[in-house]
Parts: C-alpha cells; structure tokens; sequence
C-alpha cells in the first residue's frame, strides 16, 4: 500500500511539473511576451525597446531557466545598473542584501498580478474561498439527487420509472452548463415568461448568498452533472441487483425494500463514488462557464479575465490550483476506490 | 404586414392542445408514482378464454400515456402539414417554420422510407430502426445535418445583414420593407435570429463530426499498440494521455486559441502531427493486409500516399504563413487560422479520451482465442490489431463515437461562448448564445433560439448512441 502511495504521488509531482511547464511555455512565448510590455511600457515602443523591457525585467534568459526561477529552484535573476540592484527577489525599495535568493511557488512567491495589481496569492485565495462555496454548494445539490435517481432507476431495470429516470438524465448530459443557464436565465429570471424567482446574476452573492441570487448558478453547474452521476450509479445498481446475493436475498423472502436499502445499494455506491471525485475536474469547467454567466467573481472568473487580459502571473497560479485540483482529487478517487472496494488489494 | 402569432389560422386548436399536452404529463405521473405501488406485472386468464396482462389502476395510466403521446403526435403533424399546405405567414410562425423546413421533412421522410423498407440488409445501421429511442435520436441528428446541407434554401435572410429596426424584435415581427417576417424575432444587432441558427448548424455539423473522426484515428493508432504491446509503450503513452486530461479543458482552450498562439505558427505544427494519423493508419491498414500481394499493395499504398499526403499538405500549409509548402495554386483546401486551431484543440483534448477506451478494449480483447489462433498462425501484430481485434472493438467504439460527436459540439460551443477562435460574426451557436446571453433581460430569444438548437443535437445524438447501444449488445 505504501509503494502504491509512494508510486502514485511521484508520478502525480511529474505530472504536474510537466503541466506546469506546458502552461509556462504557453503563456510566455514571445507575442505574450511581447504585449505585455507594450502593456506595461506602453503601446507605441519599437521592437528594440520591447526587447530591452524584456531583457530589464528578466525575461530575456532561456526558458528552462525562467521556468526554474518562477518555480523556485533556480535563483531569481539580479541586474546591476546605475549602483542600483534589482531582481526578481527583491521589492521595490528593498535592500538587495535581505533579499532571498530564491523566490518562485515554492517559496510561496507566487507573483504580482498585471491587471487587479495585487499579489497572485491573494488574489487567488479570495477567488477561492468564493468558489468553494459555489462548489460546496453544488455537491450538497448534486450528490443526493443524482444518488437518488441513479437508485431509483436500476432498482428496476426496464421499469417506467427506469425510463423515465434515464431520459431525464441523458437530457441534463445533453445540456452543457451554457445553454441550462441561458434557459434557465429566461424561464425564472426574465420577462419571458413573466417568473422573475430568482436573479439573473450572481454578482450580489459574493456579499451575502441569498436562495434568490444563488440557486440557478448552482443548479446550472449540477443539473449537467447530475445526469451523468446518475447514468454511473444506474449501472452500478443494475450490476448489483442482478448478483447471486440479492436472488439468495429475495428467495429468503427479505422484502425487496430491504433487499435494496440494506444488500444493494453500499455496494452499488463504490463506483459512483470514483464517478463524483473525478466529476471535480469536470466541475472547474463548468464553474468557469458559470462563474462567467452569473458574473460571480470567483476562481473561474479569474481564470478567464486573467487569460483574456494577458496577466501571466494570475494565469499561471491559476493554473497551478487547477491542476492541483485534478490531481488530487485522481489521487483520492484512486486511494478511495481501494479502501472502499474489498476485492481489490494492492500487494 | 401584421405581426405573426405563434400558430395564427391554427389558434383555435391551441386550448385542445393545451389540454392534452397537460393530460399527457398528469399521465407520465400518474405512471411513475402508480409504478411504485403496482404489483408485478401478472397475466390473467378470462373467463371466455382470452388472457389479459395487467389491469387496474397502472394499466389505465398506461393506456392513457400511450393514447395521449399518439394525440400529441398526430397534433404536432397537423400543425406542421398545415404550415406545410397554407400560404407562408397563415399559419403563423409555427407554420411558417414547417414551410422553410421543408426541404429537411422531405429528405427525413426519403431517408426513413429507404432504411425502414430495406432495414434486414443495412447491418447495424439498419438494427437502428428497430429501437424508438435510436430512431428519435436519429431524426433528430438527420434534421440538423439535411438543414446545414439546405441551409441557404431555408433560411428567409442574410446571416449578417442588419435592419436596425428589427434590433431585439420579438419572434414574427414584419420586416420594415413588407417582404417578409423575422420568424425567430432579431438580435441585438438586428440581423435574422432564424437564418443565422440554420447557418449556424453548417459550422457544427462540418466540424464536429470531422474532428471526431480525427480523434478517433489518433486514438486508435495509439491505443492500439500500447494495449497490444503493453511495457514501456504503454507506460509513456498512458502517461501523456493522463498529462493532457489533466488540464482542465477551458485553461487548455484558453492558452491554445488565442491570436498571439496562431502567429507563432503553433496550430499548424500541431496539425502537422496530428493530421499525420489518418494516413499512417491507412497505410499501415493497408499494408497490414495485402503485405502478401505485393503488386496490389503497392498500387494502394502509393494511391493512399499521394492523395493522403496532397490532402495534408494542403490542409497544414497556407501561403503566407509558417508552414507553406505548396504553392497557391495547388494549394485547395483553404482553412483560416482560427478555424484550424480551433479543430486541432477540439481533436487534441478528445484523442486521449479514445485512447483510454481503445487501449482497454484491447487489453480485454487480446485474451480471446482467435488472437492467439492468429499468433499461432504466425500473423504479424499489426494485422492482429487492425483486422482482428479492431473489427470485434466496434460496437464500443461506433458508439462512443456518437457520444463524442455530441460532446465535440459542446465543446464547439464552449469555444464560441467564450469567444474564443471563431470570429464574433460568425453564426455559430455557441458565438451567438454568446452575444444573446448578455442582453438577456431585454430579449431573450437571441439566446434561446441557438441553445435550444446546440441542446436538441446533442440530445440527439445521445439518443442515437443509446439505441445503437441496445442494438448492438443484442447481437
């Protein structure tokens, strides 16, 4: 078990230092490069001075070199001009002698951001918490529900219900997170219809959540989630009912409310639960889409302003939580699968 | 002209309508919560020697269901023939949508024709018509694509031409010279929300089917061999599949379809890798087969090679930018940047996926006996892997393929919802939910319109994957 665990997270630190290299690579190639200083320097500057921007503020050295410096391995660059040092390191008005020689993520340096001019890590970590409570929200929506179906569909397999169940969940599958919301938007939020329940904007939620500003934000992210859980604990479920143990229970007379409730369904719930962490990776897009509908200004908001006003640092952190994300939670629905699934042993 | 209602001459059916459709859903209840107290279904014998299954409460709600459906059914087809008949603008915008559809019911109802008279001989395909779900489904697809083939013919106008008049107008609003209404109402710039969804449709339906397709090819080339061989092959292989679906799709979309992206020539020279598969899996099909004839091997890998490869010279390179290589003349496929990027993004993050599924039939598929009855027989591993296991993998794959066909829209749409490659002006779905959704509280049909279209293909298409699903499991 150890050297699975051993194994498991080397391989997820490679991966992710690849990830983070790729996004590295693409974030910083010269036209990214390029606009930025023509952001920061101003718009109308000749070639020769973006160069030399670049080359001022350490953007000039070889891009292992810069990966190895953001990250936190290598020494941040220093430059002596005039007597006056600066560096990657070292802030405005700091003397060079205090500073330390290594500041990247590791160090927990993470950046200055261009456009919201605030250090990445806050910015990061407010976005955060706001769309913790987005997603926290959403599971408690989207786990029962989908359960529920799921259950309630392969108790039965072929039954109306079943039908019925498995439409309504290959509908939501079929309905991505920007066509449910603008629906949605129109029927309970406009005057389409007349019903204005709730809010078409989520921007208010970031104050106070309120049932009117903050459920179609959440129901759009799980309605499209909802679906797909429900298909997997179907199946899961259809599997189990039709196992040697719950014939020996029915032909022992247990009524079939037991059969299910008290044989089935812990056993019908191993893989769905496999399904639901690796639905995280799916939830980060969907929060994106949402997050950008609703204007709610958390960690999926940031990750598009960041990438569409060219802000690297922002960008880069961004994608450092994401793919922590995703990473960790294949690590957990891994580890979980094992201890939750007696017949498999890792030797 | 006066403005369109929804059903104009037909109104008075409408509370009729209304009534059974209400009927309809109270039955669909009254079913699912009856289903739950209902005894399991018995056969009972008559007294004169008849039997009948299932009487009572459940058995009423049952009939009901079915009646109802068929109601609304016969509902819906009055309401589209009568469009259909009468003079365009009678039937209101209902009716005036059958009309302009008309070239798509005609060629559904050819094509249904067809395969339900000939269905025994059309294989799987026509097993599809033995299952309502797949049929439904695949109507639904066939009308999407027979409008994206029409398209020009059914739509009333111009995709960009603007009457500043008709800027956020309801559905069925005149146009301010008399020809003619906006059937599905204007946009925020007033162009024709109808035309623009029905050209709209030729971008999804070139794209998406097209990049699946390619998808598939570099999956299987790869998968194959990392199943088959296993080792080192299919550690590094899985490896990188696992690396690319652990970005979160939109970051992806985000670094690799941007403008800056396109200059430095990138998206070229990842299609110069990943066009490269379709070929080299033709090839190696080929000579994997006919290795043994040499002559008839070496006419068809030399036709595949030219074809294949002026096709993918022509497809990589375009005059004037990084990868050049024909020159204009020859050069006939012209794919804009954007558009090129954009089909290598969405073949990029769906390859993996397939390799996943491919690589773990195989590993199922080579434990069987005629795989090692062809070891036995000395075959060589990649005839084993084309022409052996492949061919028993397709029912899997035939379906998924449906299934990401439908998620490729998706993601087509995503792109066009965050405005990323396709240029704003375009009609796309995904481009025009985009413009739509941010003027929802003044009109919300602009937006309504295309998500309702992006939804009903896709639903389609999940359908039709569901039916080719039971079909094929039942063989």
């Amino acid at each position: 078990m150890l050297i699975f665990l051993l194994r498991r997270l080397l391989t997820m630190v490679l991966t992710a230092l690849c990830l983070t290299f790729v996004v590295f690579f693409l974030t910083n190639l010269p036209p990214n490069l390029e606009k930025l200083a023509k952001t920061e320097a101003g718009s109308r500057i000749t070639d020769e001075e973006v160069q030399s921007w670049l080359d001022k503020n350490g953007h000039g050295s070889p891009l292992l070199v810069r990966y190895g410096e953001w990250l936190g391995v290598i020494p941040g660059w220093t430059r002596e001009e005039n007597g006056v040092t600066t560096g990657r390191c070292i802030q405005r008005g700091q003397d060079p002698e205090t500073a330390s020689s290594f500041c990247g993520v590791l160090q927990g340096k993470w950046g200055f951001s261009s456009v919201f001019k605030d250090e990445v890590s806050t910015i990061v970590g407010t976005r955060l918490s706001l769309t913790g409570i987005l997603m926290f929200w959403v599971m408690v929506v989207m786990v029962p529900v989908s359960l529920i179906i799921g259950v309630l569909a392969g108790m039965r397999e072929g039954s109306k219900l079943d039908r019925s169940l498995s439409t309504f969940s290959i509908a939501t599958t079929a309905t991505p997170e920007y066509v449910s919301g603008v629906i949605l938007i129109a029927v309970f939020a406009s005057s389409m219809f007349g019903l204005k329940w709730f809010k078409g904007t989520a921007s208010s939620a970031m104050d106070g959540i309120t049932f009117e500003n903050f459920f179609l934000p959440v129901i759009t992210i799980a309605l499209y989630g909802i679906g797909y859980i429900a298909r997997m604990t179907r199946a899961s479920m259809t599997e189990v009912m039709t196992a040697q143990y719950i014939r020996t229970a029915r032909l022992k007379g247990v009524s079939f409310r037991n059969v299910v409730m008290k044989h089935a369904l812990r056993n019908a719930l191993i893989a769905p639960f496999t399904v639901i962490m690796l639905q995280f990776p799916w939830l980060l897009n969907g929060v994106v889409i949402v997050e950008t509908l609703f204007n709610y200004k958390g960690f999926g908001w940031t990750l598009v302003s960041a990438a569409g006003n060219n802000d690297i640092d922002l960008l880069l952190g961004c994608s450092v939580v994401a793919v922590f994300v995703v990473l960790v939670t294949q690590l957990i629905s891994d580890i979980g699968y094992v201890f939750l699934n007696p017949r498999i042993r890792i030797s | 002209m006066d403005p369109l209602t929804w059903t104009g001459a037909l109104s008075v059916l409408n509370p009729v309508t209304i009534a059974i459709a209400a009927a309809f859903a109270l039955a669909i209840i009254a079913q699912i919560a009856l289903s739950f107290v209902a005894p399991e279904p018995t056969i009972v014998a008559n007294p004169d020697g008849t039997v009948a299954a299932r009487g009572g409460a459940y058995g009423t709600s049952e009939k009901a269901v079915r009646w109802l459906f068929l109601a609304l059914v016969v509902l819906a087809v009055v309401y589209l023939l009568a469009g259909v008949v009468m003079p365009y603008g009678k039937v209101g915008i209902i009716g005036g949508l059958a009309k302009r559809f008309l070239p798509v019911w005609l060629s559904l109802i050819v094509l249904y024709a067809v395969s339900i008279r000939y269905k025994r001989r059309l294989g799987l395909y026509g097993k599809l018509f033995d299952s309502t779900i797949g049929m439904i489904g695949f109507a639904i697809v066939m009308f999407w694509v027979f409008s994206a083939i029409f398209a020009t013919t059914i739509a009333t106008h111009d995709v960009l031409s603007q009457i500043s008049q008709m800027k956020n107008k309801v559905p069925g609003t005149p146009t301010p010279d008399d020809m003619g209404w906006y059937l599905l109402g204007g946009d925020h710039l007033g162009r024709d929300v109808f035309s623009r969804v029905v050209l709209g449709s030729r971008i999804v339906v070139q794209i998406a089917p097209l990049a699946t397709l390619f998808a598939f090819m570099v999956g299987i080339t790869l998968g194959l061999p990392a199943g088959y061989y296993g080792g080192k092959l299919d550690t590094f292989l899985s490896f990188l599949a696992n690396l690319i679906l652990a970005f979160p799709v939109i970051l992806l979309f985000y670094l690799l379809v941007t403008p800056e992206i396109v200059a430095t020539g990138m998206p070229q020279y990842m299609a110069m890798v990943l066009f490269l598969f379709p070929i080299v899996f033709l090839l190696v099909l080929v000579n994997s087969r006919y290795y043994v004839v040499p002559a008839l091997r070496n006419k068809m890998m030399t036709i595949i090679a030219v074809i294949g490869g002026y096709l993918y010279l022509s497809l990589v390179g375009e005059v004037g930018t990084k990868v050049a290589v024909l020159p204009n003349m020859l050069d006939l496929i012209h794919v804009p940047g954007n558009i090129l990027i954009v089909f290598v993004s969405v073949v990029f993050v769906n390859s993996p996926t397939v390799f996943r599924i491919v690589r773990g039939i195989v590993l199922d598929v080579k434990t069987r006996d005629y795989v090692s009855a062809a070891q036995t027989r000395g075959e060589r591993p990649w005839y084993i892997m084309l022409w052996e296991i492949l061919p028993n993998a397709r029912g899997p794959l035939i379906v998924d393929f449906c299934l990401r066909i439908g998620y490729t829209t998706i993601l087509l749409g995503t792109l066009g919802f965050f405005g990323l490659g396709l240029s704003p002006e375009s009609p796309d779905w995904g481009s025009t939910i985009n413009a739509g959704r941010k003027l929802m509280t003044v009109a919300q049909h602009p937006a309504i319109v295309p998500a309702l279209a992006l939804m009903s293909l896709v639903l389609g298409l999940n359908l039709l994957a569901d039916g080719l699903r039971e079909e094929s499991l039942r063989d």
